[in-house]
């Protein structure tokens, strides 16, 4: 049977969920926690909650990822459970990877994209078992996750209020778990997940992140997020643990060399203008594809554009020179003609150098890599300082730390 | 005898932004108005005392940036201020609204199916994609598609590149979007009937199609296509109600020497041999004008205005067929104090924000029905809003002005001629749905006043109460807007230009038929146009 989940809710479910108008920007299980430390009140909407960018100092927060533990909330990121006889076959068609290859157990980093072949959203599934998956992404996708269930013996839900997310990651991440009691987490290898008893409940703690520094995962029923929180807390108390916000996290998925959805590339439900869409080649997600795989969304499309080079940009990281940011600078060939855009840039505390991510007009950043020049107008004291700098395409991530792989996992 | 350089017949929106554009090139103009005031469709008056209406337009979105930039309309008093979104009541107490913060509105929406909720962002992309599409368009002549003439040829060009410019998919959803009806087109997106029914009404407004009726997918578009200051798709209140719309063009009008004659009502226009000469009013008295434009709709302006024999048959046979339906009419109420909605709560921004009543397409459809039977809806389908929540000028503190267009209404109640009893009955039929939701409404009321197709006919001049001078269905749209041959504001007699909602890109308070009107007549004199900024970029 096709369970469809969205059976109208009861008028008195449905009238008693109205007053949302009230707080325009929710507060996630954490919230308490989050407020209390957030000495800064410095708050963005993150899908609709309140999340902070920094809470009390942004430069500070990037150090605890680096160099202690960081505790991050991801409880807004969109999750979907997906859970059925046909659970595998139906991912295996909507998403781009192998999903027959995702044992349970395991996390893969993933994408999907609609028929054309563009790229809807990028994400990581997690498979719990061997039918039940939870699928994470930044945006939004019921209709379509729905859509494709037709001939699936699978349900989809939507389920990003009823589970609450942390990160925790850096160095100490693997000791403070260890040290909080999750017996047997020192067997988690990259991308593994496993269930570990947590206040009556399970948590579950996958070695994952968004840092490219060893660090872990934890999801856990909404109403046990608090009793979590204060475990990691207390246990890491001796480690260095601090709650960070989104602006260090950003810096250090930088270097890691990760992309984000509607900042790097933009999603296809959301690309008004047509020539933003992109496929996956065109964003550094080529290596997702399996053309042996069988039919998944887009396959077609995908590998038309493959076989006949149609495949207009290509996602690099470039190395700039000089200590200048160059954050949404245009990217030019010999100086002067226009072949791209930074769409995210930093300088990169872990690598020394001056990086960023760039999406270029093949064939500049494919065969021609050459004498390529940024444009950062870095504005200074009210006044431009133009500088014409020259970038280097280099592979990602921009830093490849041991201690990420290290197994077992170092206590530092 | 003096002869003004240009007359133009109504002062409504389009009569007025066309004048203020030939006055401005240096024309001398009149405008000849055959009420006392001036204002068309766009008029806030005065009937009982301390409480302005917007008696027939109320709301603000459409009206070209463009234009009250050049005509310096703030200068003049016009300020234009968005409300909230708005809500549709459910029959089982609950309400859905449309906030306009993103994540609210998703919220709201999963309150009653997440999928839909999440089917919003696709569905607005595709909106969006086609407003883009269409809005360059609506700032320049259509061209003729028969035409040789190199200007036509290179708008045709113009055209053709833009749609070649569109992906296949986009090309394929342009076509849909133009011939769909709305009740199809929101089911490739949504499952839920009151938020398919929250969606459609922008299909149906004003026209007398029912959503399931093909073509009114268009319809939607044309009232997404509009802006508050960049803000595409937003709709706002002209503060002072609508006529401060007309009250500002006609002090900007007057400001740059153009003259108005209130309760001057045109006759007929004067031709001879194949030329307009001027207009000739009720009383007899003869004007001259080298130019005559008409702001008047295209039946009436051709039917009425012109003698038969003026005009070639094929034309005037068009023109007949032109479809220009009554299919709405409007009540405005006077209320000593803001009415209570028991399912909404007392802080709801709804309360600023456009009210309805139909939660089902097939509600709206029924509605249509009697609209075909030749009688008003039994369960009318009501735009409402407050506007005083936000005005502060249109009534006294704490008193409102409640404005409640009407659909649907028939142009004739079975076959015959609205009667006073009909007006009160059609009056009934909205006071008892409001008062359904609103306990105790009928006790607000303080002063009201209906209209119905008729009473619309008669003040304003629309052919049977139609407010956009003519259906907005694909087939009488650009270049066969209203007449294939004459979609250019000409018309088969020199020197009479048509400058109404009629013709290209149609009606609401937009003005760009008369801008556009008064560029083609200042091409036909070889003046240059220096008064026109260039339509807005849409990139």
């Amino acid at each position: 049977m096709n369970h469809h989940p969205s059976i109208k809710r009861s008028t008195d479910t449905r009238i008693a969920a109205q007053s949302h108008f009230r707080t325009l920007r929710l507060g996630t299980p954490f919230q308490p926690r989050i407020d209390a430390l957030g000495l800064k009140q410095d708050w963005y909407s993150w899908a609709g909650y309140r999340a902070p960018h920094s809470l009390w100092d942004e430069e500070l927060e990037y150090f605890a990822i680096r160099s202690q533990a960081a505790l991050f909330d991801i409880s807004p990121m969109t999750k979907y459970r997906i859970e059925g006889p046909d659970a595998e076959a139906y991912l295996d068609r909507v998403t781009l990877r192998d999903v027959t290859r995702l044992k349970p157990g395991r996390v893969h980093y993933t994408a999907w994209c609609d028929d054309e072949g563009f790229v809807l959203d990028d994400g990581t599934l997690f498979r719990l078992s061997p039918t039940r998956f939870r699928l994470c992404s930044q945006e939004r996708h019921l209709p379509w996750l729905l859509d494709s269930v037709i001939g699936y013996d699978v349900s989809v839900e939507e389920e990003t209020e009823a589970v609450a997310g942390l990160a925790l990651q850096g160095p100490t991440s693997f000791a403070i778990l260890r040290d909080a009691g999750f017996a047997g987490v020192e067997r988690l290898k990259v991308f593994d997940l496993a269930e570990f008893a947590h206040d009556g409940a399970t948590v579950t703690i996958s070695r994952t992140g968004f840092t490219g520094d060893l660090g872990y995962e934890l999801f856990v029923p909404a109403d046990k997020a608090l009793s979590l929180w204060d475990r990691l807390m207390a246990a890491g108390e001796l480690r260095g643990i601090r709650a960070i916000g989104y602006t260090a996290l950003n810096r250090a998925r930088l270097e890691a060399g990760l992309i984000v959805a509607n900042a790097d590339f933009t999603a296809a439900e959301h690309a008004i203008r047509t020539d933003r869409l992109r496929m996956p080649d065109e964003i550094g997600l080529g290596f997702m594809i399996d053309p042996d795989k069988g039919h998944f969304n887009g396959r077609r499309a995908i590998l038309e554009a493959r076989a006949k080079k149609k495949l207009r940009h290509v996602l690099v990281g470039l190395e700039i020179e000089g200590n200048i940011p160059a954050e949404h600078a245009i990217v030019y060939y010999r100086k002067s003609q226009e072949v791209g855009l930074v769409s995210a840039a930093m300088w990169s505390p872990m690598a020394k150098r001056n990086i960023a991510l760039a999406s270029l007009q093949r064939p500049y950043g494919d065969t021609i890599v050459d004498d390529l020049w940024v444009e950062i107008y870095a504005m200074r004291e009210l006044q431009y300082q133009k500088l014409m700098k020259k970038a280097k395409v280099v592979q990602r991530p921009f830093i490849k730390l041991d201690r990420r792989t290290a197994n077992p996992p170092a206590d530092f | 005898m003096k002869a003004w350089d240009a007359i133009v017949i109504g002062g409504g929106h389009n009569g007025l932004v066309n004048a203020c554009y030939l006055q401005r090139a240096g024309l001398d103009v009149l405008v000849v108005e055959k009420n006392d005031w001036v204002g068309g469709a766009a008029t806030s008056r005065e009937l009982t005392p301390g409480f302005l209406y917007s008696n027939c337009s109320y709301v603000c979105s459409l009206f070209r940036p463009e234009i009250m930039r050049d005509l310096e309309l703030p200068r003049f008093g016009l300020q234009v201020i968005s409300y909230e979104g708005g809500a549709v009541f459910t029959r089982d107490g609950d309400y859905l609204a449309n906030y306009r913060d993103h994540d609210a509105h998703r919220r709201e929406f999963a309150r009653f199916s997440k999928r839909d909720a999440e089917a919003y962002d696709r569905y607005s992309r595709d909106v969006t994609r086609q407003c883009r599409f269409i809005q360059p368009l609506l700032m320049r002549t259509a061209p003729d598609p028969t035409s040789f003439k190199p200007r036509d040829i290179g708008e045709l060009l113009y055209l053709g590149k833009k749609f070649a410019g569109l992906s296949a998919e986009e090309m394929a959803l342009t076509l849909r979007f133009w011939t769909m009806s709305i009740s199809d087109f929101l089911d490739e997106y949504f499952e839920t009937d009151v938020i398919k029914a929250n969606f459609a009404l922008s299909g149906i407004i004003g026209t007398a199609l029912g959503p399931m009726s093909p073509g009114t997918a268009y319809v939607l578009l044309h009232h997404y296509m509009g802006e508050v200051d960049g803000s595409v798709g937003a709709w706002g209140y002209a503060r002072g109600g609508m006529g401060a719309v007309t009250r500002a063009l006609a002090a900007s009008f007057k400001a740059s020497g153009g003259t108005i004659r209130t309760v001057a009502e045109v006759d007929h226009v004067l031709v001879k041999n194949g030329k307009a000469k001027g207009v000739v009013l009720a009383g007899g008295e003869e004007i001259y004008g080298k130019l005559v434009i008409s702001n008047a709709d295209v039946k009436r302006t051709f039917l009425k205005l012109v003698e038969e024999k003026e005009l070639p048959d094929i034309f005037l046979r068009r023109v007949r067929n032109f479809k220009i339906r009554g299919s709405s009419g409007k009540v405005n109420i006077a209320l000593d104090s803001l009415p209570e909605f028991p399912a909404l709560p007392k802080d709801s921004p709804v309360y600023r924000a456009d009210m309805h009543f139909t939660d089902s397409i097939e509600r709206m459809e029924r509605a249509y029905d009697d609209w075909k039977a030749g009688r008003w809806s039994a369960d009318p389908f009501l735009d409402m809003m407050i506007p005083t929540t936000l005005d502060p000028t249109m009534a006294p503190p704490g008193k409102h002005f409640m404005s409640c267009f009407v659909q649907y209404a028939p142009p004739k109640i079975r076959g015959a001629d609205w009667t006073d009893a009909d007006r009160d009955g059609f009056a009934e039929s909205v006071i008892a749905q409001i008062a359904e939701y609103s306990p105790g409404f009928r006790d607000r009321i303080v002063h009201m006043e209906v209209r119905t197709p008729r009473e619309i006919e008669a003040e304003v001049g629309l052919t049977e109460g139609n407010i956009f001078q003519g259906e907005l269905t694909f087939d009488q749209l650009l270049f066969n807007r209203p007449v294939p041959g004459y979609a250019q504001y000409r018309s088969p007699l020199s020197g009479l230009y048509m400058c109404g909602s009629s013709t290209h890109p149609g009606g609401g308070v937009m003005g760009a038929p008369g801008r556009n009107a008064a560029a083609e007549i200042l091409r036909d004199l070889a003046k240059p146009i220096l008064h026109m900024s260039p339509a807005h970029d849409v990139i």
